[in-house]
């Protein structure tokens, strides 16, 4: 540290300096705004009710999920059954609650997974440019040209599918794609900010910019597609499960409920309608608390909010 | 008799974060063939009083909270903002040039059609007809090769020439005022003086009274021949442009005139005199002078009164405060 | 007033920098945009030199040359008695210490997820210059000098104001105490009222902490109120550089003529009598810019040899430069 006497500039205090009006936590700031919004708090209620539902399965389920009783096949809700039976007599409330549990697994693991790989494809492709920028950008143009579904059916099948890890890295694959072009532009287009030049200005290295400056900022963005993902992973799931490739019975997800209750959809509607009312749900839930987590991070909102 | 004369204009917008009162009771008038500036810094409610004035505010959130703006003896504020009767007035008799004209002129379409939509909606003018009158045009605001230049697209334009089709675009029914918000803020000074000087030819020529948008008290100095000064929604100080600049009374015009650098000034020979403190946040502003917390001139007064009337100081020179300053 | 290599702090000499036009997936190089096209200054110590021209003069690049955050085309650039356009990239570092920049735009120039504090320490902890309660002291004592109240260390930039953000700009800028400042338009996003403030902060920074200022602008009103001498610059060329009163009561090249003329100033009176010069036509490219003088098409002096030979920037006497042949 160099010795500079110390200098006060009495004139420039006078007129620069504002009291610093009291200033609440982070925390609370959070919260605030999280929780300000109706539909923040409902999306966050669902999310939470389905995640403790997903922990405490083995606590709360009433029946065992894969167990069948013949006897009781097709039932609609009653005092014993409170969402009915399906064809095999097993406790719709029971698979629904373990179903949450297979659902939950797949959506967080595949999306949080090609997330990171996304991620950094992305970022690898805006900070070097040139041929980098190009193989990965015209890799995933390929990737994305390939229909989704079957691009899984093309994983799932020639993994010979059944085990939930392999439906998730089937669906995982097919985001990855997405996410590295959604952080590319993001990291793309943080770096045109002045501030990017400020920090080289400084003598940041290269490395330091990119973990400092420009991720922190291209990243909140896309914390709203990463929960639009889980929605759709989910779905997709149920997709793959039409197909026989999802998650293989009797484990019930809420996909493969659907799906194996569509065959009664004329004389037992509700087999199919609980899990997708159950999927509307979490994909509506997940997709508010992301754009409640986007704003109440957001910097720019501070001040005013 | 003054060609428009706006009355105690207020304009309000409800925002999440309280009501802004972003002009509240705003009067002035304009008369036939001049140029009046209208000045002040970026938020203290110029723009959205001409825009006003033109019912050019979307609502919500902003509101026609009252006032009168008598042009041809009726009052334009009790006409819908989008009624045939306004309609029939912007673009024709009231016109308007905007800063940015990138984003003023519609990027897909060429510049032939931007002009003669406007000739022939409101002159009923037929398309050869149109299209001739739009080459006059272009060639009056002095776009060179104006017969070619006519058929391409705005972004094939540079900034100045945009600015000139802008002002084609204003001049081309004959208006008899043309509101400017800002109209130089995005060029450079030597295209802004093309600009201006243009301007001025054009409605000296046309006999049509001109409105200056603008915080550049150089360019207000130059051109307009009275001028406003607006400070948080409200005229702070109104006159001649001569006595404006040669005798301000108003502590905030005083501040500003002595906070520039000015051109010629040796290095060193005078410092400059900031105004402190920053401009007023909007919301929910307290019902007393909003310079108030920044004014070196105030008195007791000040503070329990709410915000003065404009009063006479001179010969047609208005000020909206209590003190009275001597000098400059 | 001939200067000895001793007073200055950066010599600029020839300095180029053309960035290439590049067309197709094999990015074939189909032209150059000549933004600073050979040009020589010097700056001396405890000066401010102000670099004024319209928007694509060329004045920001020439800027970011000399911070070295463009690699120069041509030409060096002396500071500190090291050729700083020659040091190699990784090596660059310890030279940015030693200079500062403040960049126009208050909102964009400031990382809007990083704290004030930490945006001031940032060029500290680059350099290794402190840490822990050493860097909190040095950043408390930053904000103090820039007046900005240190309590206010934790905020983010969009708590700030514009001229206060302008201020943690300043604050970063003088961190590792530089010795050569580069300010980019440092006011021309603020506030007319606000703008005061903050000339009169620089003005009393250059005096108590013995900075120089490279300051660039395109307002010539505010360039020549703060500066000593002026260099006004047109499409990547300097077109005359001398004394700031100088420049004003004497202006040579028949650009800066035009250039003061457009200028409006606050005073309606004087503005009746003043001399008008109305330029013909528009800057042109720098793709392709006009051969010998650049601002010969433009120019009411113009002869044939205006565009065959580019005009010396030569000294008429008293450190007064001009590159034209008609003066």
């Amino acid at each position: 540290m160099a010795e500079k006497p110390k200098v006060s500039i009495g004139s420039v205090d006078a007129m620069g300096a504002t009291a610093a009006p009291p200033r609440t936590s982070e925390w609370r700031r959070f919260a605030r705004i999280f929780f300000g919004r109706k539909l923040y708090l409902i999306g966050f209620i669902i999310v939470a009710i389905i995640v403790l539902t997903a922990i405490f399965a083995q606590v709360i389920a009433p029946y065992d999920p894969i167990e069948n009783d013949l006897d009781h096949r097709l039932q609609p809700p009653s005092a014993d059954h409170w969402l009915g039976t399906d064809q095999l007599g097993r406790d719709m409330l029971s698979r629904i609650i373990y179903g949450a549990q297979i659902s939950l697994l797949i959506g967080f693991s595949a999306v949080f997974a090609s997330a990171i790989i996304g991620a950094l494809m992305g970022l690898a492709a805006a900070h070097y440019g040139g041929w980098v920028f190009t193989v990965i950008m015209r890799l995933t143009d390929v990737l994305m040209s390939l229909p989704s579904i079957i691009l899984m059916m093309l994983i799932a099948g020639m993994l010979k599918g059944g085990g939930i890890w392999i439906v998730v890295f089937a669906l995982g694959f097919g985001s990855i794609p997405g996410m590295a072009r959604m952080m590319c532009g993001q990291a793309l287009s943080v770096k045109q900010n002045d501030y990017i030049m400020a920090a080289r200005a400084v003598g940041m290295s290269n490395w330091r910019i990119m973990l400092t400056q420009i991720f922190p900022n291209a990243f909140p963005p896309l914390i709203v597609g990463l929960t639009m993902g889980i929605g759709g992973v989910v779905m997709g799931e149920a997709g793959l499960s039409f197909l026989g490739i999802g998650v293989q019975a009797p484990t019930p997800s809420w996909g493969n409920m659907v799906m194996d209750g569509q065959r009664f959809l004329m004389t037992n509607p509700l087999l199919s309608l609980i899990p997708g009312v159950a999927i509307m749900l979490l994909v509506f839930g997940f997709n508010m608390v992301g754009d409640g987590i986007r704003d109440a991070i957001d910097p720019r909102l501070r001040g005013v909010l | 008799m003054a060609l428009l004369d706006v009355q105690d204009l207020k304009t309000y917008f409800h925002t999440e974060y309280g009501l802004v009162k972003a002009a509240d009771g705003v009067s002035f008038h304009i008369n036939q063939g001049e140029i009046v500036g209208l000045v002040g810094e970026s938020g203290c409610g110029k723009s959205v009083s001409i825009l006003s004035v033109m019912q050019l505010i979307t609502s919500p959130p902003g509101e026609k909270a009252g006032g009168k703006v008598i042009f041809e003896g009726k009052d334009l504020l009790k006409y819908q903002p989008n009624g045939p009767e306004m309609r029939a007035l912007r673009g024709s008799k009231i016109t308007m040039i905007f800063q940015e004209p990138m984003t003023s002129l519609n990027p897909v379409l060429t510049i032939e059609r931007q002009l003669t939509e406007t000739l022939e909606l409101h002159l009923d003018m037929d398309k050869a007809a149109a299209r001739e009158r739009a080459i006059e045009l272009l060639k009056m605001v002095g776009v060179p090769d104006a017969a070619k230049r006519i058929d391409d697209y705005p972004h094939m334009f540079s900034g100045g020439m945009r600015q000139r089709v802008m002002i084609a675009m204003a001049i081309s029914c004959n208006p008899m005022i043309i509101f400017a918000d800002e109209p130089t803020t995005a060029v450079d000074v030597t295209t802004q003086a093309q600009l201006l000087e243009l301007m001025k030819d054009l409605v000296t020529r046309l006999d049509t009274s001109l409105v200056i948008v603008t915080h550049n008290l150089g360019v207000v100095a130059r051109y307009a021949q009275r001028i406003y000064v607006m400070y948080a929604g409200r005229i702070i100080e109104s006159g001649p442009a001569e006595s404006i600049f040669a005798q301000p009374k108003h502590p905030y015009t005083i501040g500003l005139l002595n906070s520039v650098p000015k051109l010629g000034e040796r290095h060193g020979e005078r410092k400059l005199i900031p105004i402190y403190g920053l401009p007023p946040n909007l919301i929910n502003m307290p019902p007393t002078c909003a310079f108030l917390p920044r004014c070196t001139a105030k008195i007791g007064r000040c503070a329990k009164e709410p915000w003065p009337e404009l009063r006479s100081v001179g010969k047609d020179h208005y000020i909206s405060c209590y003190v009275d300053i001597k000098g400059k | 007033m001939k200067t000895s290599t001793n007073d200055m702090i950066m010599e600029v000499k020839n300095l180029k920098m053309y960035f290439p036009i590049t067309r197709g997936l094999l990015r074939r190089k189909i032209g150059d945009v000549r933004a600073v096209d050979d040009i020589s200054f010097e700056i001396r110590k405890h000066e401010t030199l102000g670099l004024v021209g319209e928007s694509g003069c060329g004045k920001t690049t020439t800027g970011r040359c000399i911070l070295r955050l463009y690699q120069p085309t041509d030409g060096s650039i002396i500071f500190t008695g090291v050729d700083i356009s020659k040091v190699p990239e990784r090596k660059i570092i310890e030279h940015r210490r030693d200079m500062g920049v403040i960049f126009q735009d208050p909102f964009g120039s400031l990382n809007p997820r990083q704290s004030a504090g930490s945006i001031v320490g940032d060029p500290l902890k680059v350099h290794r210059m402190a840490t822990g309660k050493a860097l909190k002291d040095r950043v408390t004592e930053l904000f103090k000098i820039v007046g900005l109240d240190p309590s206010m260390m934790d905020r983010v930039p969009h708590e700030f104001s514009g001229g206060q953000r302008q201020r943690i700009g300043i604050a970063r800028a003088l961190a590792c105490n530089p010795s050569l400042i580069v300010c980019d338009e440092p006011i021309s996003a603020l506030d007319v009222s606000i703008q005061a403030q903050i000339i009169n902060l620089l003005e009393e920074l250059q005096q108590k902490l013995g900075l120089t200022y490279l300051f660039i602008a395109h307002d010539l009103a505010v360039v020549q109120h703060i500066s000593d001498r002026v260099a006004v610059m047109y499409l990547g060329r300097i077109m005359e550089l001398t004394d700031s009163s100088e420049l004003y009561e004497n202006p040579l090249h028949p650009y800066t003529k035009a250039l003061l003329s457009a200028i409006p100033i606050p005073d309606p009176v004087a503005e009746r009598t003043r001399m008008r010069i109305v330029l013909k036509g528009e800057v042109p490219s720098p793709v392709n810019p006009p051969p010998g003088c650049h601002f010969h098409p433009r120019c009411s002096l113009a002869i044939a040899e205006c565009s065959q030979m580019r005009p010396p920037l030569r000294d008429v006497g008293n450190g007064h430069y001009v590159a034209c042949i008609r003066v």
